[in-house]
C-alpha cells in the first residue's frame, strides 16, 4: 500500500517537472516571439533610418559603446585574469582580491553609472558622453572577463606550462606564445558574453552616455559634437531609448519605436548568446577529442 | 636518422656502448689511483650534499653524485623515492613548487646552479628536459619544434626551417612529418608526440637532456624507439633518465643510480648495479622483491 | 604581441643591449599585470570610498541620523544646500523589500523545478535545451523586461483584478521573479549536479523512488550551493532599477496589499538624481540610497561566504 502511494508520488512529482520544464521552454519562446515579431511586425521603414525618427543611431550608438568599453575591459580583464591564475600567491591578498572581484561583479549596475557619472562626469565638467559611458560599462564587465580567463588557464594542462618552462621560456614567454593561445577560445567566449550584456546595459548609462544623440553622418571631424565616432558626445544607446519611451510619449509612434528597439536587442542578445554556446560546444568537443 | 635501420643501429651502438664502457671504467680505474681533478672533465653535473624539504618533508637526504658526460645515467627507485624531484632539481624546475627548501651543491660544468648568478632561464636552455606524458603545446608540428629558436629570438624563415628539419631529423621523424608540418600536433600518436617533443628540446641545442620516465606512457614498439633514440643522442648530449623499468635501465643507461626514501643508496656502473650490487636493498628492489 | 621572443629586436645587438631590452620587456610585463590584479581591487574600494563621501553627507553635513533615515517615512529633502528637509526612506526600503520577497517566493519554486528537471528527470533533454534556454534568459537585457511588463502585464493586471492602473508591487514582483529566475536556476542545477552520484546509487539500492532520491538526498546534500544561487538571485533583484521602475508605480507610499503601487530605491535614485541639485540634500540623500544598496551588496556576499563556509563545514562531519 505504502509502496503505491509512494510510486504514485513519483509519477506526480515527475509530470509537475516536465510540465514546469514545458512551461518554462515555452515561456522563453514566446517572450523572444512576441517582442521580435510585434517589434519588426508593427515597424515602419522609417523607424530603420539613421535620422531622428528611426533607430539607426541609436543602434549605432550601441554598438559603438559596447566596442569602446571592450577595448578598455579587454587586456585589463584578461590582464587581471593572468595574474589571478599565474602570479597571485595564495594569501590574504589573494583572498581580497577575490573578494573585491566579486563585489565588483554583484553591484548594482545603477550604483556603477553614479560612480560613473560623479567620476567622468562631474569632476571632469564633462557633459555626458558615450565614452564615460564606456568607462561604466567596462567596470560591469571587468569581473567576468577576469574570472573566464583565470577558469580558462586553470583549466589548461599543467604540461603546457612545464613543457615552456623547461625549455628556457620566461613565464611571460609561456604565457604570450603558448598558454594564451590555447586559452583564447574560452576568453573569446567570456567576451561575447560580455558583449551581450553591455548590448542591454541601461542603468549604468542613464547619467553617463546621456539619453540624446544627434550624429550628422556627413560630418567626419572627429572633434565634432555630431560626428558618428566622436567618442566624446552624447549618445542614447537602444536600452536607454526604450527606458526613455515609458512615460513620455514623445511622438505617436513611440510606443512602435520602443517596441523595436526591445525586438533588434533581443536578436543581438539572442544572436551573441547563440555563438557563446556554439563557441563553448566547440571548445568541449574538442576537449573530448583530445582525451 | 633514417627511420628504418633503426634496430640495426641500436646493434652498433651496443657494441659501441659496451666499448665505450669499458673506456670509461678504466679511465675510472685510473682516477682511482689519480688526482681527483682529472676526472671533473667528463662530469657534467657535480652534486654535493643535497638535501631538498618540501615544507616539513625530507624528500631529498644529502645526496652526492657525479653525473658523466656524453652517458646515459639512469636514475632507478620505488615511487616517491625522490628520483623525480632529483632530476628537477638539475634545471630548476622546482622553482615553481612552493615551500621547497634547497641546501648543498649543485654544479654544471663547475658553475653552482643555485647560484644567484645562474639564470635559470638560461640553465634551462641548456638543461631540457622530456617528461612522462608527452606534452606538445596545442600548436602544428613545426610551430612546436620552432618553438624553442623563436623565444630566443630567432624569426628568420630559412633558418627556423633548416632547425625544425634537423631536429626532427635527429629524432628520426622527418621522414614521417615532413610533409604535415602545419598539421596540429595534437594528432599525433604517443610515440610520436613523445619525439616530437625530443625534438623540440633538441632544437634550441642543448647540453643535457633530462628525461623524466619519457617511455611510460607508450606502447613497446614506441618505447623501443624511444630508447635507440636515447643511445644515438648520447653521442652529442648528456641524458640523464627517470624510469620504473629495470630493463630500460639495464638496456640503455652506463651508471645507474638507485635512490630510496629520498637517499641515494648505490651508483654505479649499471653492469656492476644489476649483476653484482653492492648494497642488499639495491638487490632487493632490482630483483623485484619490493617497490 | 606576436613580437615576444628576447631581444628579437635586433639579434645582431650586442649581448647587453640584448639583454637590457628583454630586461625591460620582462618587467614591463610584469609591472602590467600587477597593475591590472591591483586594479580589481582599487575599483571596487574607489566606489566605496564615493559612495561613503557622497552619501555620508546626509549624516554628516546635514546632519540626519541613520535610523531616521532607514526607518522614518517622511521623505521630504530640500533641494538645496541649506537641508532642513526629512529624509526618511523607508517606503524606498520597504518597497525594495516587499517586491524582492515577492520574486524570490515565485521564483525560488520553478527554478528548484527546473533546475532538478535538468539534472535529475531529464538530464539529457535538460542540458541540450533547458540549459542554453535558460542562459539566454540571462542575457536578456532588463529594460526588455521592464517594457514587456509595461506593455503587457501591467495593462492585464489592471484587467484582471479590475483595478485604477495595474502598476503594482504584483507586477514588479513578477518581471524581477522572470530576471532572477535563470541565475537562481543555474546555481541551482550545478549545486545538484555536484552531489556524488555514489550517494544516489546509495539509495536507489535501497529501493527509494526517484522523488524520494530528490527530495531526501540530492536536495538536502546541494542545500548550500541553492542557497547562493537564491541569494545572488536576491542580489540582482534588489539592484536592478529599470525594470522595476517601469513597472512599480513610482507612488511614494507604504504598498497596502501587493496590487498597490508603490516605490523602491532603484526607481528613485534612477529617476531623481538627474533633477536634483549637486550637492544638495536632496541629491545627498538619493547617493544614501545608493550607498545602501551597495552595502546590502556587501552583506549578500558576506551571507554567500557565510553559507559556503557552513556547507563546507558540515561535510567535514
Amino acid at each position: 500500500m505504502r509502496n503505491k502511494v509512494n510510486l504514485a508520488k513519483d509519477k506526480f512529482m515527475t509530470g509537475v517537472f516536465y510540465a514546469v520544464a514545458g512551461f518554462f521552454l515555452l515561456l522563453l519562446f514566446a517572450f523572444a516571439g512576441y517582442v521580435i515579431i510585434k517589434g519588426f511586425g508593427g515597424a515602419k521603414l522609417y523607424m530603420f533610418s539613421f535620422t531622428r525618427s528611426g533607430i539607426g543611431n541609436q543602434f549605432f550608438n550601441t554598438v559603438y559603446l559596447v566596442f569602446l568599453s571592450l577595448v578598455i575591459s579587454v587586456p585589463i580583464g584578461i590582464m587581471a585574469g593572468i595574474y589571478m591564475a599565474e602570479y597571485a600567491k595564495e594569501g590574504k591578498i589573494t583572498k581580497f582580491l577575490r573578494i573585491c572581484i566579486e563585489t565588483l561583479s554583484s553591484l548594482p549596475s545603477i550604483v556603477v553609472g553614479l560612480f560613473g557619472y560623479l567620476v567622468f562626469i562631474v569632476a571632469t565638467h564633462q557633459q555626458w558622453n558615450l565614452f564615460s559611458g564606456a568607462l561604466a560599462v567596462a567596470i560591469l564587465s571587468l569581473p567576468l572577463i577576469a574570472t573566464t580567463t583565470e577558469d580558462a588557464f586553470r583549466s589548461l594542462p599543467d604540461s603546457y606550462k612545464k613543457g615552456s618552462i623547461g625549455m628556457g621560456a620566461t613565464l611571460r614567454q609561456t604565457i604570450i606564445t603558448v598558454l594564451l593561445p590555447a586559452a583564447a577560445p574560452r576568453i573569446i567566449t567570456g567576451v561575447i558574453l560580455a558583449a551581450g550584456r553591455g548590448f542591454g546595459e541601461a542603468a549604468a548609462l542613464l547619467y553617463t552616455a546621456g539619453m540624446s544623440t544627434d550624429i550628422n553622418w556627413s560630418s567626419w571631424n572627429l572633434a565634432s559634437p555630431t560626428c558618428a565616432l566622436n567618442p566624446f558626445r552624447p549618445g542614447e544607446t537602444l536600452a536607454l531609448n526604450i527606458w526613455a519611451s515609458r512615460t513620455e510619449a514623445l511622438g505617436a509612434d513611440a510606443t512602435q519605436i520602443a517596441n523595436l528597439s526591445s525586438a533588434v536587442l533581443m536578436v543581438m542578445v539572442l544572436a551573441f548568446s547563440l555563438l557563446a554556446h556554439v563557441l563553448e560546444h566547440r571548445i568541449r568537443r574538442n576537449m573530448g577529442e583530445k582525451a | 636518422m633514417r627511420v628504418n635501420d633503426n634496430t640495426i643501429r641500436a646493434d652498433e651502438d651496443l657494441y659501441e656502448m659496451q666499448a665505450d664502457r669499458i673506456d670509461k671504467s678504466l679511465e675510472k680505474d685510473a682516477d682511482h689511483t689519480d688526482d681527483s681533478t682529472a676526472s671533473r672533465v667528463s662530469e657534467k653535473f657535480s652534486v654535493k650534499d643535497l638535501n631538498l624539504h618540501y615544507g616539513t618533508f625530507h624528500a631529498l637526504k644529502d645526496v652526492s653524485i657525479d653525473i658523466d658526460t656524453n652517458a646515459i645515467t639512469a636514475l632507478i627507485g620505488p615511487s616517491g623515492c625522490g628520483k623525480s624531484t632529483f632530476l628537477k632539481t638539475l634545471n630548476r624546475m622546482n622553482d615553481f613548487e612552493e615551500g621547497i627548501k634547497i641546501e648543498g651543491s649543485v654544479q654544471l660544468d663547475g658553475q653552482e646552479i643555485y647560484d644567484r648568478a645562474m639564470n635559470p632561464i638560461e640553465l634551462r636552455q641548456r638543461v631540457g628536459m622530456v617528461f612522462q606524458q608527452p606534452n606538445p603545446f596545442p600548436k602544428t608540428i613545426y610551430d612546436n619544434v620552432a618553438y624553442g629558436p623563436r623565444i630566443r629570438g630567432i624569426h628568420k624563415k630559412s633558418e627556423l626551417d633548416e632547425i625544425v628539419e634537423k631536429a626532427l631529423t635527429e629524432v628520426g621523424i622527418w621522414d614521417e612529418m615532413k610533409d604535415r608540418l602545419k598539421k596540429s600536433a595534437l594528432g599525433l600518436s604517443g610515440g610520436q608526440q613523445q619525439r616530437l617533443c625530443i625534438a623540440r628540446t633538441l632544437a634550441v641545442s642543448p647540453e643535457v637532456i633530462l628525461m623524466d620516465e619519457p617511455t611510460s606512457a607508450l606502447d613497446p614498439i614506441s618505447t623501443m624507439k624511444i630508447e635507440d633514440l636515447a643511445m644515438e643522442l648520447k653521442k652529442k648530449y648528456t641524458i640523464v633518465i627517470v624510469t620504473h623499468n629495470m630493463q630500460q635501465a639495464n638496456r640503455i643507461s652506463d651508471k645507474t643510480a638507485f635512490f630510496l626514501l629520498g637517499e641515494l643508496i648505490e651508483y654505479g656502473k649499471t653492469s656492476d648495479i644489476f649483476l653484482n650490487p653492492k648494497n642488499k636493498k639495491t638487490e632487493e628492489y632490482i630483483t623485484g622483491r619490493f617497490g | 604581441m606576436t613580437d615576444t621572443a628576447a631581444g628579437a629586436v635586433n639579434r645582431k645587438n650586442t649581448a647587453t643591449a640584448e639583454q637590457m631590452d628583454f630586461k625591460t620587456k620582462e618587467g614591463i610585463w610584469k609591472v602590467l599585470v600587477i597593475a591590472c590584479g591591483l586594479l580589481m581591487i582599487i575599483l571596487p574600494l574607489a566606489i566605496g570610498a564615493f559612495l561613503i563621501y557622497r552619501g555620508g553627507a546626509t549624516f554628516t553635513k546635514y546632519g540626519h541620523s541613520v535610523l531616521k533615515f532607514l526607518f522614518s517615512s517622511n521623505w521630504n529633502p530640500a533641494d538645496d544646500m541649506n537641508g532642513g528637509g526629512h529624509v526618511g526612506a523607508a517606503v524606498y526600503i520597504v518597497g525594495s523589500l516587499v517586491t524582492c520577497g515577492l520574486a524570490l517566493l515565485i521564483s525560488v519554486p520553478f527554478s528548484m523545478a527546473a533546475a532538478i528537471f535538468m539534472t535529475e528527470i531529464a538530464p539529457k533533454t535538460g542540458n541540450k535545451i533547458l540549459r542554453p534556454a535558460v542562459e539566454i534568459f540571462v542575457g536578456i537585457p532588463s529594460v526588455v523586461y521592464g517594457w514587456i511588463g509595461l506593455t503587457i502585464l501591467v495593462p492585464f493586471i489592471r484587467k484582471i483584478f479590475n483595478l485604477n492602473q495595474g502598476f503594482s508591487v504584483l507586477a514588479a514582483g513578477i518581471v524581477l521573479a522572470v530576471m532572477i529566475f535563470p541565475s537562481i536556476t543555474t546555481l541551482s542545477a550545478d549545486a545538484i549536479r555536484s552531489v556524488p552520484i555514489s550517494a544516489r546509487k546509495a539509495a536507489y539500492g535501497l529501493g527509494a523512488t526517484r522523488w524520494q532520491v530528490i527530495s531526501g538526498i540530492v536536495v538536502p546534500a546541494a542545500q548550500p550551493g541553492i542557497l547562493t544561487g537564491i541569494i545572488l538571485g536576491l542580489a540582482r533583484a534588489f539592484g536592478e532599477a529599470l525594470a522595476v521602475a517601469m513597472v512599480i508605480g513610482k507612488t511614494r507610499s507604504l504598498p497596502k496589499s501587493i496590487l498597490s503601487p508603490t516605490t523602491n530605491l532603484t526607481s528613485a535614485i534612477a529617476s531623481d538624481m538627474g533633477g536634483a541639485m549637486e550637492g544638495g540634500e536632496y541629491n545627498a540623500a538619493l547617493w544614501s540610497m545608493a550607498l545602501l544598496l551597495f552595502i546590502i551588496s556587501l552583506l549578500f556576499i558576506f551571507l554567500v561566504h557565510f553559507v559556503a563556509m557552513k556547507g563546507a563545514e558540515r561535510n567535514k562531519k
